[in-house]
């Protein structure tokens, strides 16, 4: 019932003329940049930190929340009609929802994923309310040493077990810890990696390694590949209106994604692509149309995998306010906002927040209403950015990646910074790095320093520390079977299927 | 990753190789800043260096099976491998952004960034430049009143600027009569 209490008191926080706008802002925009290819959640929420310095929290929460919300429906559009994932977490809805498309279904696509996602982001932002406190009363037992551990499992699944390989999942991590160590030792007041250069005393802002990897180096990516043959706009066509049939196909669909989605996401490992693909192997499987999936395409298809991603985004919502431990790019650049505010996420978040924490809860309920809304009857608006020619819109996300760059300090260090990263992400995208864990690593790497050091000094220098207790030896070991066990399984399998024969491992 | 030539013994992949090398050699400047680090005797037992330590530890291992994996053939996907590389278009982006640096200090954003814009555009394939003048310029001014004013973010006023803030400035001292 004290959830109930809350959550009625967070929807008198959010149903302020103030914060309602704030609410429109955001989902308005987190669809124009999740329908326009090469602009996502971190990117634009990044760009937008410095908000932080002129609003309360409330506001600028809710604006990035609806901002992550809206990138999630609008990232389906551009799916559907133009078969490039704007997100990566939409890239499974590409495969069924593009087909439908194609054979003249557009209308109902669209439709099946809008709903699902107001279906599943609303089961999913219930889920946050009352999982939220009772992951509270669990993580006030972690001491120091807890949670160094809990941020160890954390990186291991963020950056080895999602994503196509560990090494190299590990060194974009690795590479955000060294970006995140630059500046000032914050328990010492000693300057660690600046080269000697007074303008990294400071640090590097999450800003400027964003827009570097997500800006810079994408627009570098766009550009080289121009010979890769471009996709095409499928025209809409179809009913947006779902038959009863569609309609009996897609519910249940929703359902099981959402059932999926949010679990996945609520976990300390986070990222939205294995819900999708879970989801869409269960609805491949469990459909009546098996002959519909890669041809025509299928509805649940789409219905199901929508659900899963915005179940999941929501998931990722619950480590992130009860624990302070981000796992996405977005959740972690929205970490460095609560940080702008002198505000630590965690455990004691919900009591000593409680106006930001139920007042966000109450606005994603919002959100999800206006932005069914914005993506069902407006639909044909968003379907007009599509058309905005690349060459403009990657000039375009340049210049404001200058704003965003040059407006921390006016500094042309800041430039040649950025630019060094655009180029590395460049590199990072043509040689199948993934870029996410460098932002977590910098900002979480930090955090888990800070908890290391805490626990060590505690301990008085004692290392087994992180093993004598039980609850941080679990999650060590839990840490180190996602390391190392996929590897172990892999070749267990493969020695039984082919003997010992010598075939290069993938890294 | 299995493809059908599979029987020719793969090669190692340069690419891969000198991304391998590259890490290892931020490994080495990770370890040269780390000894940089002065250390306080009070702080001895868990100093500043410890995670830097831990970190260059682990980007030697993991540059050292980048390295090893290059050499049994490299990981860079096919499509990427197949595509080729438009260094052309790449070269204009790139001159943009050396451009917007350069230019940014001495003529202001906003010029600067249409300078940028055009050349941009241009390796993207646009081919009508004085358009792209315009939308560039319409874009920039947009940023800079709209989104930099509204977030308060400074990023200085140059020729351009203060041109329209003068007319901006004498239209309110006009309306107020």
């Amino acid at each position: 019932m004290d959830t109930l209490n809350q959550l009625a008191h967070g929807f008198s926080v959010a149903f302020t003329p103030a914060n309602l706008l704030w609410c429109l802002v955001g989902t308005t925009l987190g669809t124009a940049i999740g329908v326009l290819p090469g602009l996502g959640p971190a990117l634009t929420i990044a760009l937008l930190l410095p908000i932080t310095y002129q609003v309360a929290p409330e506001a600028s929460f809710i604006l990035f929340a609806g901002i992550y919300y809206g990138a999630m429906y609008g990232g389906s559009t551009t799916s559907i009609l133009l078969n490039t994932p704007g997100e990566s977490a939409t890239i499974v809805t590409a495969l069924e929802g593009n087909r439908m498309a194609r054979s003249g279904r557009g209308g109902a696509a669209l439709a099946t994923s809008a709903i699902g996602s107001f279906v599943a982001g609303t089961i999913g932002t219930l889920g946050v309310a009352f999982l939220a406190p009772i992951v509270v009363k669990f993580a006030l037992a972690f001491g120091p040493a807890e949670y160094f551990s809990l941020m160890v499992l954390a990186f291991i699944t963020v950056s080895a077990v999602l994503g196509s390989s560990s090494v190299r999942g590990l060194t974009s991590l690795f590479a955000g810890f060294v970006i995140g160590m630059i500046g000032v030792d914050l328990q010492t007041g000693q300057p660690r990696f600046t080269f000697g250069m007074g303008e990294l005393l400071d640090g590097v802002d999450v800003i400027i390694v964003a827009v570097g990897l997500f800006a810079v180096g994408e627009t570098l990516y766009m550009a080289s590949r121009r010979y890769a043959g471009k996709d095409e706009i499928v025209p809409l066509k179809g009913s947006l209106y779902m038959t009863a049939a569609e309609w009996g196909r897609s519910w249940k669909a929703w359902l099981r994604g959402a059932l999926i989605g949010f679990p996945i996401g609520a976990m300390p490992a986070g990222g939205a692509e294995i819900p999708t693909f879970l989801s869409y192997a269960i609805e491949k499987k469990l459909s009546k149309h098996k002959e519909e999936f890669g041809t025509v395409g299928a509805i649940e298809g789409v219905a199901g995998p929508e659900a899963a991603n915005n179940a999941s985004a929501a998931g990722v919502l619950v480590p992130m306010l009860t624990l302070g431990l981000p796992t996405s790019a977005t959740a972690a650049i929205m970490l460095s906002a609560f940080q702008s505010y002198g505000i630590n996420p965690g455990p004691l978040l919900l009591t000593t927040q409680a106006n930001l924490v139920w007042g966000l809860i109450a606005s994603l309920f919002i959100a999800n209403v206006i932005l069914v809304i914005l993506n069902l009857p407006l639909i044909g608006l968003w379907v007009r950015l599509l058309k905005i020619p690349a060459p403009q819109l990657y000039a375009g996300i340049l210049v404001f990646a200058t704003v965003g760059t040059y407006g921390i300090s006016q500094s042309p260090v800041d430039l040649v910074i950025l630019y060094l990263l655009g180029a590395a992400g460049f590199l990072m995208r043509r040689f199948d790095f993934p870029t996410a864990p460098v932002i977590i690593g910098m900002i979480l790497g930090p955090l888990a320093e800070t908890q290391f050091r805490r626990a060590m000094t505690i301990a008085n220098g004692d290392w087994t520390v992180f093993y004598r207790h039980p609850l941080s030896l679990t999650l060590l070991t839990l840490a180190f079977i996602g390391l190392v066990g996929p590897h172990i399984w892999a070749w267990v399998e493969h020695r039984r299927r082919r003997g010992p024969e010598h075939v290069p491992g993938d890294a | 990753m299995s493809t059908s030539d599979q029987q020719a013994p793969p090669r190692f992949a340069i690419p891969e190789l000198l991304i391998g090398v590259g890490l290892l050699a931020c490994a080495a400047a990770v370890a040269w800043q780390t000894l940089a680090i002065p250390v306080s005797p009070l702080y001895s037992k868990v100093g500043p260096r410890v995670f830097p330590y831990i970190t260059m530890a682990g980007m030697v291992v993991l540059s050292l099976l980048l390295i090893v994996a290059a050499l049994r053939g490299g990981w860079q996907p096919d499509e990427e491998k197949e595509t080729p590389t438009d260094w052309k278009s790449m070269g204009f982006v790139v001159a943009g952004l050396v451009a917007n640096l350069t230019l940014i200090h001495p003529l202001g954003f906003t010029a600067a960034s249409v300078i940028m814009f055009v050349l941009v555009c241009y390796g993207f394939g646009s081919r009508r430049p004085l358009r792209d003048v315009l939308l560039g310029l319409i874009l920039a001014l947009a940023a800079y009143f709209g989104f930099a004013k509204a977030l308060g973010v400074n990023i200085g006023a140059g020729f351009v600027e203060n041109q329209l803030n003068t007319v901006i400035n004498a239209v309110i001292a006009m309306v107020r009569g």
